[in-house]
């Protein structure tokens, strides 16, 4: 498979603190790459360096065999989309508008062509076209949130960043959302999202990376990853994984008693 | 990956119809701000002491352009009054309307802050600073130049310290961006005042109603000043109009969106230096208009910067024609300061728009 991104020996440095050290990772095409790790352990950060936003105190992140910084903003746009956490917007945009705007990378390529038709299928696909023409200071945290992933699909780069996705998002729109990157994937591009629902992670991710305090703790198929014993260490809290009868993995918090009580 | 039978919900995607945003409010609003802007300029120019009737002024208009009509008629002296007074500062007004206008809509756009004005954030007193200090000392070697090559110098190095002083991991907050304005505005007050000290009688009272902003003694060579660089700085604007847009979402999504986030903050800040400097070096302060004309082209439009920027240009040069008509005649045998008027009308503005915004919480973030 190709590598369409890579990271070598990443470290980052914020101030005196450590908050990356010795990330190695391949981001390929056709591939969904799941982050997981606990709180702090540096799964936005990471993302921000691969996306770009950040450059790396130490090692080097290449995409399409260039250091990411040094591309062009506009061509970097055209590789990559970014769905951060928090998406916020300072003027009452309509939707449409908001969606509409993931097509500005390709203004003046023959694909501006395509520019109705891209927004039309990101909206569908992230059904959020009967809220074409709210307005988006007006949504719930949930459609604010597809409605940006509608953006990011409509962007159509060839790697998507994806921040925690599904964070407030349904149940419904969960599981769609991360089907939507599978399928992005199906197609051949690369999709990193970042997660903490670990059965979310094990259903849709070809590859899970656990971070743990800046540094991978593991890197593997999700059956390798996810081990409850790993989990357990890393994370603080004793997991539980189950393989129900279809071949699907489940993990679990391990509950005391008292808290059903 | 049993995911995959999940994923087989979602992949086929009828390519839904999306309701497309009409145009018709748009072309409403240049079609009603174009008749405005016509209708107010014909009736300021013929409005006065000396009266003209508005068929006379049209057809004085045709006449210069080749077009038939005739000469003013009606008094012997109207057609000089006409061209040599009444035009040159209704063009006068119709520039320095616009590029405040103009200033505010994109000093919003960058500043991400419905809120940002060039008077409120000190950015006009950082130029008036600079263009008294040309009165008081006297100055004069970039010839006519010299006032609104100086204002324009002020007015960039206030802009710049306000933008440094107010961000901080890349946004602003209204709270920080107006005590920036306050200080910056108290610090160039001092020293309009101290330079007020030091002036001559004559560069005193220059001073003195320069800083209450008047389109009076408008003469044509200052236009001539006066309407390129506005005219330069609303193409520019209307150039980057569509990056500002992205803008909107923030500084990261903007860069994600291949935006070059920092060349666009700063070519936006010298564009609105030049707009503010362009207003204030002949006709002094006249706050708000910046505030509240692209506000409310922003209730009936929307955000869109392509349509923002130039509905605001013609909003706020209607504006300001309407205001230096008032000016002119709400009081016989006198004229009031435009620069009292804005503020008159623009402060209650702002305290409402500071209401809403803090209601809605969105400008407060």
């Amino acid at each position: 498979m190709t590598v369409t991104l890579s990271a070598r020996g990443v470290g980052l440095r914020l101030g005196e603190t450590t908050v990356l050290a010795d990330v190695d990772l391949e981001v390929r095409a056709g591939e969904v790459l799941a982050l997981v790790g606990p709180n702090g352990a540096g799964k936005t950060s990471l993302l921000s360096l691969l996306a770009g936003d950040l450059a790396p105190s130490s090692g080097e992140v290449l995409l399409d065999g260039r250091p990411v910084m040094a591309h062009r903003p506009t061509e970097l746009a055209r590789r990559r989309g970014v769905l951060l956490q928090e998406n916020r917007l300072s003027f009452p945009f309509e939707v449409l508008d908001v969606v509409r705007m993931g097509r500005a990378p390709w203004r003046g390529t023959p694909l501006e062509d395509d520019d109705d038709a891209a927004v039309a299928r990101a909206m569908g696909a992230a059904e959020v076209v009967h809220l074409a023409r709210r307005t988006f200071p007006t949504l719930s945290g949930g459609e604010k949130s597809r409605s940006s992933f509608a953006r990011v699909l409509a962007q159509d780069p060839r790697v998507l960043f994806l921040d925690e996705p599904t964070a407030a998002l349904d149940i419904r729109h969960q599981e769609r959302t991360l089907a939507l990157a599978r399928e992005r994937a199906g197609a051949g591009d690369a999709v990193v999202v970042v997660l903490h629902d670990l059965s979310l992670a094990a259903a849709y991710a070809d590859r899970i990376l656990l971070l743990s305090r800046g540094r991978v703790a593991a890197a593997g198929t999700p059956a390798e990853v996810l081990d409850a014993e790993l989990l357990s260490r890393v994370y603080d809290h004793p997991v539980e994984t189950l393989e129900r009868a279809d071949g699907s993995l489940l993990v679990l918090p391990v509950r005391s008693v008292e808290a059903h009580a | 990956m049993t995911a995959l039978e999940n994923a087989s919900t979602a992949t086929v995607h009828e390519q839904p119809s999306v309701p497309h945003r009409s145009r018709t409010g748009v072309v409403v609003l240049f079609v009603v701000l174009g008749l405005a802007l016509v209708a107010c300029a014909v009736l300021s120019a013929g409005t006065g002491q000396l009266h003209i009737p508005a068929g006379e002024v049209v057809s004085s208009v045709l006449h210069r352009l080749g077009l038939g009509g005739a000469p003013v008629a009606s008094h012997p002296h109207g057609e000089s009054a006409l061209w040599s007074i009444r035009f040159p500062r209704v063009a006068m007004a119709l520039c320095v309307g616009a590029a405040l206008a103009t200033g505010g809509a994109l000093m919003q756009g960058v500043f991400g802050n419905p809120l940002a004005e060039p008077g409120i954030a000190g950015v006009s007193s950082g130029a008036a600073l600079a263009a008294c200090a040309v009165i008081a000392f006297g100055w004069s070697f970039l010839g006519p130049w010299t006032t609104a090559a100086f204002a324009f110098a002020g007015g960039l190095a206030a802009t710049f310290l306000v933008y440094l002083l107010s961000r901080s991991g890349g946004r602003t907050e209204v709270v920080t961006l107006i005590l920036t304005g306050v200080a910056v505005n108290a610090v160039a007050g001092a020293g309009i005042a101290f330079l007020t000290f030091l002036g001559d009688t004559q560069a005193r009272e220059q001073i003195v109603f320069w800083q209450l902003g008047s389109l009076n003694g408008t003469r044509w060579p200052y236009v001539a000043i006066v309407a390129p660089l506005v005219v330069v700085g609303i193409v520019t604007a209307t150039g980057f109009a569509r990056r500002l847009d992205l803008l909107a979402l923030g500084e990261r999504p903007a860069r994600h969106l291949g935006v070059d986030v920092e060349r666009l903050r700063i070519v936006t800040i010298v564009v609105v230096a030049l707009l503010t400097a362009a207003a204030v070096s002949f006709s002094g302060i006249i706050a708000f208009v910046g505030l509240v004309v692209p506000h409310v082209v922003r209730m009936a439009v929307g955000p869109g910067h392509r349509v923002l920027v130039p509905a605001s240009a013609l909003g706020g040069a209607v504006l300001l024609l309407c205001a230096d008509l008032v000016a002119r005649t709400a009081v016989d045998y006198a004229e009031l300061p435009i620069g009292m008027l804005t503020a008159l009308v623009g402060g209650p503005f702002f305290l409402y728009l500071i209401r809403r915004t803090r209601r809605t919480a969105g400008g407060w973030a």
